[in-house]
């Protein structure tokens, strides 16, 4: 209960500085537009060899591997916000109080969650004029699986916040942790396009499975054993690296 | 209120964090309720390190606390509810108001809505901040913000506040605004511990000093007391850095005289009981010396002078 009404405030709090940063909502909204203009239009002869001739065969593989970059880099930067706050001293008068500290984690990644499935839809939107279909029942699993991906990337982004020993790490170890990930999960061109040592070492990515299920559930087959693989695998990764980072939250000096 | 037994921090250091910086040794202190107590000592000295410890905000390697009749090990969470803390760099967002901190604030103490509306109604009369309750905090002055942080700190009615560097970087307005706030707290039955390097506010604010160095306390009392420690008077002479020596060497062995320090290049610092007395004997030594000070200045001894007798340096040189 205390979890749920500690978690409840931070979420408010965060949703009201996001609200008065008003070029977040901006970035957040454009972003996603300029990936789906500028760069899907090249996709119909790029993903030929997939097996998709029209407009409407290339989003269904394109948009799920888009969502997923989408909350796996806007998580993995979140961190970023949170060095603000630590710099402001916010975090510390905040565990001065008796607040839940898994609470003041939750809070924080949630919003971050909210706005990424937020951008999910207008994505899922903006796709429908290009042909995409996809039942809802399978849109709504989809997004939960987008949700952990989120929470899970946005947890790991604020332990390497408050694991760094300084703030101009953040940027290099982020873009380090989040390149290989993005390239080898096929986000934006499946793995199966890749040769064959790519393809396996593919395998061993947890994004890729999520990816994967992602596709599957995109293209109407929710049946697919890839689709509970992807979202078990993603909800043990999603837990670990929740209770990772509250850990951090409770201990952490700086 | 406040008691401690042995407390101690150390912090790794160095390239891999193989050396080892102890930041507090062992700090016993027995703080009285409704009492303002100030750590006073140079930057690095360990005051923040143990106030951050009192504060449940690190834990101790070491010792043990008592706060409000709460154990800082067993029970940090007892301890949370009891007690206040303002960081020296206070700890609002730029972009949201103090209704609103106060508001979150009081929640995160577990205050419901209509409770949590009515404390920040208090606090901001309190405080004196109604004027400028409903404007983003980045536009608060210095002495403002200040006010603000401390009404966070205290918006539970918590019954020891403590306070970082509370007037640092404030103009001197500003800072007596402060120190009226705190001696009302204290008034209204808060024991407030403070940190400060500065020697007048130990002066003005504190109840009782404790003087701290290196991660110990050196001394520990009121500060007349402190001050009374140090022998009656201080005399202050001025002399060229030539002159400095022979006039040291032809004073020592005077009987009146109870310590000597250099201070700078040009000025010798005397402690003797009675200065008024002292000065036209201390003139006519240095006289026979060929030494004719420039200036005599006659002193109260100062904290620095506790601080300068105890560790042989100067707060301010630290």
């Amino acid at each position: 209960m205390k979890l749920a009404r500690d978690t409840w405030l931070v979420f408010q709090r965060q949703l009201l500085l996001m609200w008065r940063t008003p070029i977040w909502i901006a970035v957040g909204v454009v972003q996603p537009v300029f990936y789906l203009l500028l760069f899907a239009p090249l996709l119909k002869q790029a993903l030929i060899p997939m097996g998709a001739t029209t407009y409407a065969e290339a989003y269904q593989i394109y948009v799920p591997g888009l969502l997923a970059v989408l909350c796996i880099f806007g998580g993995l930067y979140t961190g970023f916000s949170l060095l603000g706050e630590l710099k402001a001293g916010v975090i510390e008068r905040a565990r001065v109080t008796p607040v839940s500290r898994l609470a003041l984690l939750l809070g924080r990644a949630l919003r971050e969650v909210v706005a990424l499935i937020a951008q999910a839809v207008i994505i899922t939107l903006l796709a429908l004029p290009f042909g995409l279909r996809v039942g809802p029942l399978n849109l709504l699993l989809a997004y939960l699986l987008l949700a952990l991906l989120a929470l899970m990337t946005s947890a790991i982004s604020y332990g390497i916040a408050l694991v760094l020993p300084n703030d101009a790490a953040m940027a290099p170890v982020v873009n380090t942790v989040a390149q290989p990930i993005a390239l080898l999960s096929g986000t934006l061109l499946p793995v199966a396009l890749a040769p064959m040592w790519l393809q396996s070492v593919a395998k061993w990515n947890p994004f890729y499975w999520a990816v994967e299920g992602m596709r599957s559930l995109f293209s109407d087959h929710a049946g697919a054993s890839v689709v509970w693989q992807g979202l078990l695998v993603v909800a043990v990764l999603t837990t670990a690296a929740v209770y990772w980072s509250a850990r951090l939250f409770s201990s952490r000096i700086r | 209120m406040i008691e401690t037994k042995g407390l101690r921090k150390s912090y790794p250091s160095g390239k891999r964090g193989q050396t080892v910086v102890d930041a507090v040794r062992g700090i016993d202190l027995d703080v009285q309720a409704s009492e303002i107590f100030g750590f006073l000592g140079p930057n690095g000295a360990g005051k923040t390190t143990t106030l951050r410890m009192l504060a449940t905000l690190i834990r101790p390697d070491g010792g043990e606390a008592r706060i409000a009749g709460a154990d800082l090990l067993a029970d940090p969470a007892g301890v949370r509810r009891r007690i206040g803390y303002v960081a020296q760099g206070g700890g609002t967002n730029d972009t949201v108001t103090a209704r609103e901190e106060l508001v979150l604030q009081a929640r995160m103490y577990g205050s419901g809505k209509a409770e949590a509306q009515r404390q920040t109604e208090d606090a901001l009369k309190a405080f004196d901040l109604t004027e400028f309750a409903d404007r983003p905090c980045r536009t608060y002055s210095g002495g403002q913000r200040r006010r603000v942080d401390i009404a966070l700190g205290v918006i539970h009615s918590p019954q020891v506040l403590f306070l970082d560097e509370p007037t640092v970087g404030l103009d001197p307005a500003s800072r007596s605004q402060v120190w009226a706030e705190i001696e009302r707290l204290r008034t209204e039955g808060m024991t407030v511990v403070v940190t400060t390097h500065y020697l007048e506010e130990a002066d003005a604010l504190c109840d009782r000093v404790a003087i701290v160095d290196h991660g110990q306390v050196v001394a520990e009392g009121t500060s007349e007391a402190l001050k009374r420690e140090i022998s009656g008077d201080v005399v202050l002479l001025g002399v060229t850095a030539d002159e400095s020596g022979p006039a040291a060497a032809a004073l020592r062995g005077q009987p009146y005289l109870e310590r000597l320090e250099q201070q700078g290049e040009d000025s010798l610092r005397l402690y003797l009981d009675d200065g008024a007395t002292a000065i036209p004997q201390l003139l006519r030594v240095l006289d026979g010396a060929g030494v004719v000070p420039r200036t005599v200045q006659l002193q109260r001894p100062s904290l620095d002078d506790v601080f300068l007798a105890r560790t042989g340096r100067s707060i301010d040189q630290s």
